[in-house]
């Protein structure tokens, strides 16, 4: 068995089974799994925010931080090792609210908008995401099965969910 | 660029970080009637994308109570403590540790709170006066969850200026190890210069867009 690839924030990783690819603590950031079932190969992607125009950096250094140039670069990654775009299964976890301040508004809820951009961007490149575990306030690890295109969530003090 | 912070602007941050924490601790150390110890603050420059792995791995159960500092250095605050350390922590205040439930129910969450209150107006005081910056903290939020989760929730929004975090942290223990906390300054990437140009030390420094200062 192939070590486990841990997938960092913003990070972008491509693999094949029997490969498990997992990343560890995810709050308000993303884990988007993309998996070819035909190849069995897929690729996770750790997003942190919506929108690489927020950058006010003068140069982008890291793509795999921001869900708009996260998301084609795993695709095309993918497209790269041989994946087809029909066979694509999507999933996605986490965009929680880690902190609810009660009655203020103020903190903008970063969460929430990942997961609207994650859609979109989706959406825009004609793809379905088949299952999510979003959103609430927990805290969560993800594991994505390439045997299988598994993906597992383990959250403190609640029973696995597999998308 | 923050990674390329001098030692001597370094050991300003941490000078500036000892004096609000000192500040913390005493109200800490009155609070729980036991005494309580601190270390030096560490400045740590850390990546973003090694942040949820510091204070003991990502997937570490904790409670943390943050904070939004507004004014005229924007920066985030952060208590993080182990579930049983916080549990304990809140019975103290509840003053009926024999009842303290072990689950965090909504009086242990708002004695925490509190708590992170009361520490975060001592410290932002201290630094405020040191400093001459205005200061004022934002009502606390609680989290229990995954360390990673709360931290790379918190460090998310500086990804928009660039990848690195600068955190000044202090860990508190009280002398018999029943309170075991660490606590963070997170400064927002503009707050760094602003707090370095009060300390007298920002020459040499970069400036926020990452080009050289003239020498």
């Amino acid at each position: 068995m192939p070590e486990p690839i841990r997938v960092g924030m913003s990070e972008i990783v491509v693999a094949r089974a029997p490969r498990v690819l997992f990343t560890l603590g995810l709050g308000s950031c993303i884990a988007i799994c993309v998996y070819d079932f035909f190849l069995k190969t897929g690729g996770m992607a750790h997003i942190m925010l919506p929108d690489s125009s927020l950058s006010s950096a003068n140069t982008l250094t890291n793509r795999g931080k921001f869900a708009d140039t996260a998301i084609p670069d795993l695709i095309s990654s993918l497209q790269k090792e041989g994946a087809m775009k029909e066979r694509m299964v999507v999933k996605i976890a986490g965009g929680s609210q880690m902190f609810n301040f009660n009655g203020l508004n103020s903190q903008v809820q970063i969460g929430a908008r990942n997961i609207a951009a994650v859609e979109k961007i989706m959406a825009e490149l004609g793809l379905k995401i088949v299952s999510r575990n979003v959103g609430g306030h927990v805290g969560r690890s993800v594991y994505m099965d390439l045997e299988t295109g598994n993906v597992t969530i383990k959250m403190l003090n609640s029973p696995d969910v597999i998308l | 660029m923050i990674e390329n912070l001098t030692p001597i602007q370094l050991d300003a941050i941490r000078e500036v970080g000892n004096i609000g924490a000192a500040h913390a601790a005493t109200v800490l150390s009155q609070l729980l009637n036991k005494r309580v110890s601190m270390t030096v603050p560490q400045v740590n420059i850390l990546p973003l994308t090694e942040a949820c792995d510091y204070v003991g791995g990502p997937e570490q159960p904790m409670v943390g109570v943050y904070l939004r500092i507004f004014g005229g250095a924007p920066s985030k605050m952060l208590y993080l403590f182990p579930e049983e350390k916080a549990l304990w922590v809140a019975g103290l205040l509840i003053n009926d540790p024999e009842k303290c439930s072990n689950l965090l129910g909504e009086m242990e969450i708002s004695a925490l709170k509190e708590i992170g209150n009361i520490l975060t107006g001592a410290y932002v005081y201290a630094f405020s006066n040191f400093t001459g910056i205005n200061m004022i903290s934002s009502v606390p939020a609680l989290a229990f969850a995954m360390v990673g989760a709360i931290l790379s929730t918190i460090l998310a929004d500086l990804g928009e200026m660039g990848d690195f975090a600068v955190l000044i942290e202090t860990q508190l223990t009280a002398c018999d190890e029943s309170v075991d906390g660490h606590f963070f300054l997170v400064p927002d990437p503009g707050s760094l210069a602003t707090i370095l140009e009060a300390l007298g030390v920002k020459e040499g420094c970069q400036n926020q867009s990452g080009s050289e200062c003239p020498k």
